[in-house]
């Protein structure tokens, strides 16, 4: 089980997600030979003013963009949060990331009976604006729709199928 | 003299000459004529705020009401020029503010302007109509409170992607009610909600009002009511396009906008929800330019969007259309002008949407008046440039960002030499160019050869030698803007060539390979420019000549070499090629 909260996913910061601002290339780098593709290519280190997009627009962007940072507010807590959707593999890390940033606990997922076990059930904002419990579609569509994640109460959540 | 015209008469012939052009052209003929025009002469524009001072301009053009002034270079965009630099417009605003008590108009463009500055814009200026800031910097909601309050007689308010700290939405209730004059408003760049009752009412009395770009935080349900207000718009700009779905918001929203029978241009579109945009179907006949650069619509929906826009001429959109919604762009609008694909996911690995060269390629084939072309994507080839270049002759603006620095034909691994000197071979009218790939010195061979009428040229990553960098400032004619990063040019090309940069407006060149040296001499040969070493690595005099500078920004100027806003990172060369720095 990765225990490991990835805390750089909550770190404020300016810019986008996992980019690393470095200087630019050595300017005697012309004729180098076009990257080969494989098949993980590495995390770039980004070069300053490249691609030439705006910062105006990169700004934009990053909002604009499905499934990467999302709001998520906590019932009661004064101040939301916001978290990279993209740095998670699945429902498990994203909920234990969930757990540890809020220090709560949500129990088990079930598909009859939502989370059990727990006084907290994480539900969220899909791109319609509906209100929808967490878990009930594929992983990848989930992020793909997710607009906002809001952590209820679980006797708040009944109505999303949750046994308390 | 066998006969002259009386002044007036003179004045009144000159009123007929809008160009700049036109009127300097006239200011040369004679001692005369150059003094008739110039206190005749009521709007001027200023490519680049240090070319002039501001006593300069006042002493000649007494009687201005419209300035538009340019001040950081292009490529300040990619935050390239470090932080501080320059480019003020309190100097300006404060000298004009005594000498031209009926001025109207200011236009800026990446300049630094602050909530003072604005404060005196709207207390110097009696009659004071238009501000269009573009890109601008350095000014809060509070500035704006200021220009809302006292500018009795506002016409335009244009913010074009302007960066605001926004303090809070509260400004635009600063309009008074007695203010009725608004022809455009764009606040599409701030981050806070307004008063809605106070913009509905702005909306309800201003009569004459064409363009109203909203910000994000206007929401959608909301949209209805002000566009209701104001049928006779002409440009909108959206809120936020997302909602809940429900028929009475949707059915609201498609009234409202039938009863626009005038739009013609429409943008914003913030996180948009695909089932709503039927709700603008019935303006899209009418609709020229479309701005979906911002929002998030997958390739079939922007299709059924953009297949009803027959008579568009501009659009901006995301890389979500792919090269099918490019190749149905092609089949349904044949009056395009003008196309730019953004990036959605700029800095990602590996592509997320499946858009190509072909997308360009069939856009140059369906759409026979397209002239101007921003493209970013990640693969292109040779053998596509030089089929764009023979489909489209006409282009005048060509920019192409393959993402991925200096990246080759991806069929034949080859340069992209062959396929950009096909573009500059065929499209004879080419003003403006940007170029990315693997390029090697041939390139700018071809360019030098035969882009005759290019003003405006930036490259990255690309050549390999100076030669490069002489065949471009040898060949092109009528270069005015140069701006180059991470390319193997050096002194050789910059001194052989230093007559040239008299007849343009500026160099840039950043990580490449000038010498510190090379920008002495530079100096001292061409006194009428200015040579500004831009290092943050501390003074270049204490490092060898031979050095490399970081970036070397030339310009040429009427004022004095020394402007006396220079932070600590900027060096300029004296007639004595000393060093100065203020």
């Amino acid at each position: 089980m990765d225990s490991d909260l990835n805390l750089k996913a909550t770190e404020l910061r300016l810019g986008l997600p996992g980019t690393i601002d470095a200087i630019s290339p050595p300017k005697n780098s012309k004729r180098s030979s076009p990257d080969s593709d494989s098949a993980t290519p590495p995390p770039k280190a980004q070069i300053v003013g490249w691609p030439p997009v705006r910062s105006y627009r990169k700004n934009n962007l990053a909002e604009a963009e499905s499934g990467s940072f999302v709001k998520v507010s906590m019932d009661g807590a004064p101040y939301l949060r916001k978290i990279d959707l993209k740095v998670y593999n699945g429902y498990v890390e994203l909920l234990e990331g969930l757990e540890k940033m809020f220090k709560l606990t949500i129990g088990e997922y079930s598909e009859r009976e939502g989370y059990k076990g727990s006084e907290y059930a994480p539900a969220y904002e899909d791109k319609d604006g509906d209100l929808m419990l967490v878990g009930d579609v594929p992983w990848e569509m989930f992020k793909s729709s997710c607009k906002r994640l809001r952590i209820m109460k679980a006797s708040d959540a009944r109505g999303l199928g949750c046994a308390v | 003299m066998a006969y002259s015209f009386p002044e007036e008469v003179l004045e009144h012939v000159f009123s007929f000459l809008s160009l700049a052009r036109d009127r300097n052209a006239v200011s040369l003929v004679c001692k005369s004529w150059y003094e008739i025009e110039r206190w005749c002469r009521h709007r001027i524009f200023v490519g680049n705020c240090y070319a002039v001072s501001p006593e300069i301009v006042i002493r000649r053009f007494p009687e201005l009401r419209a300035v538009e002034m340019k001040g950081k270079p292009h490529f300040a965009d990619f935050n390239l020029v470090p932080e501080g630099w320059g480019a003020y417009a309190y100097p300006w605003i404060a000298a004009m503010a005594e000498a031209y008590p009926f001025l109207e108009e200011i236009k800026l463009k990446r300049m630094v302007v602050t909530d003072e500055s604005l404060e005196l814009i709207s207390k110097s200026y009696k009659n004071f109509k238009v501000l269009v800031l573009t890109s601008c910097e350095g000014f809060t909601t509070d500035g704006l409170a200021s220009i809302a309050a006292n500018c009795r007689h506002l016409r335009e308010l244009d913010l074009r992607e302007s960066e605001v700290e926004d303090l809070s939405g509260h400004w635009l209730s600063h309009f008074p009610d007695s203010c009725t004059s608004l022809v455009s408003l764009n606040m599409s760049c701030l981050g806070s909600e307004v008063s809605f009752s106070s913009l509905e009412r702005l909306v309800a009395r201003s009569p004459n009002l064409r363009t109203l770009r909203l910000n994000r935080a206007v929401p959608l349900e909301k949209l209805a009511n002000l566009v209701r207000h104001a049928p006779q718009l002409v440009e909108l700009g959206t809120g936020a396009y997302s909602s809940e779905i429900r028929s009475d918001t949707f059915s609201s929203l498609a009234d409202a906008f039938s009863a626009c029978k005038q739009l013609k241009a429409l943008s914003g579109f913030w996180d948009v929800v695909p089932s709503y945009l039927p709700a603008v179907y019935s303006v899209c006949s009418g609709i020229t330019s479309l701005n979906l650069s911002y929002a998030a619509i997958p390739s079939s929906d922007l299709v059924k969007l953009i297949s009803q826009c027959q008579n568009l001429q501009r659009l901006w959109v995301l890389d979500y259309i792919e090269d099918s919604g490019l190749e149905a762009l092609a089949a349904s609008c044949k009056d395009l002008q003008e196309l730019r694909v953004f990036p959605s996911d700029p800095f990602g690995a590996e592509p997320n949407v499946s858009l190509t060269e072909q997308g360009l390629v069939s856009v140059s084939e369906g759409c026979p008046k397209l002239e101007s072309v921003l493209y970013f994507c990640r693969q292109m080839s040779n053998a596509a440039l030089i089929a764009i270049a023979r489909n489209r002759p006409n282009f005048i603006r060509f920019r192409l960002c393959i993402i991925e620095p200096q990246a080759a034909d991806y069929l034949t691994l080859e340069p992209l030499d062959a396929g950009f000197g096909a573009i500059v071979e065929n499209c004879k009218e080419l003003r403006r160019l940007s170029m990315s790939g693997l390029l090697t010195d041939r390139v700018f061979k071809y360019i030098g050869t035969h882009a005759k009428k290019l003003e405006m040229l930036s490259i990255a990553f690309a050549g390999e030698s100076d030669l490069g960098l002489h065949h471009v400032l040898s060949g092109c004619d009528s270069l005015r803007k140069l701006e180059i990063r991470d390319c193997p040019f050096g002194d050789k090309a910059v001194l052989a060539n230093a007559a040239k940069l008299d007849t343009m407006r500026s160099l840039w060149m950043s990580s490449c390979s000038v010498s510190f040296g090379a920008c002495k001499l530079l100096a001292q040969k061409m006194p009428r420019l200015n040579v500004e070493v831009i290092d943050e690595r501390g003074p270049p005099d204490s490092r060898p000549e031979s050095c490399v500078v970081e970036r070397v920004y030339v310009y040429r100027t009427v004022a004095s070499r020394q402007r006396l806003d220079m932070p600590d990172f900027v060096w300029t060369l004296d007639e004595d090629s000393s060093m100065r720095y203020s």
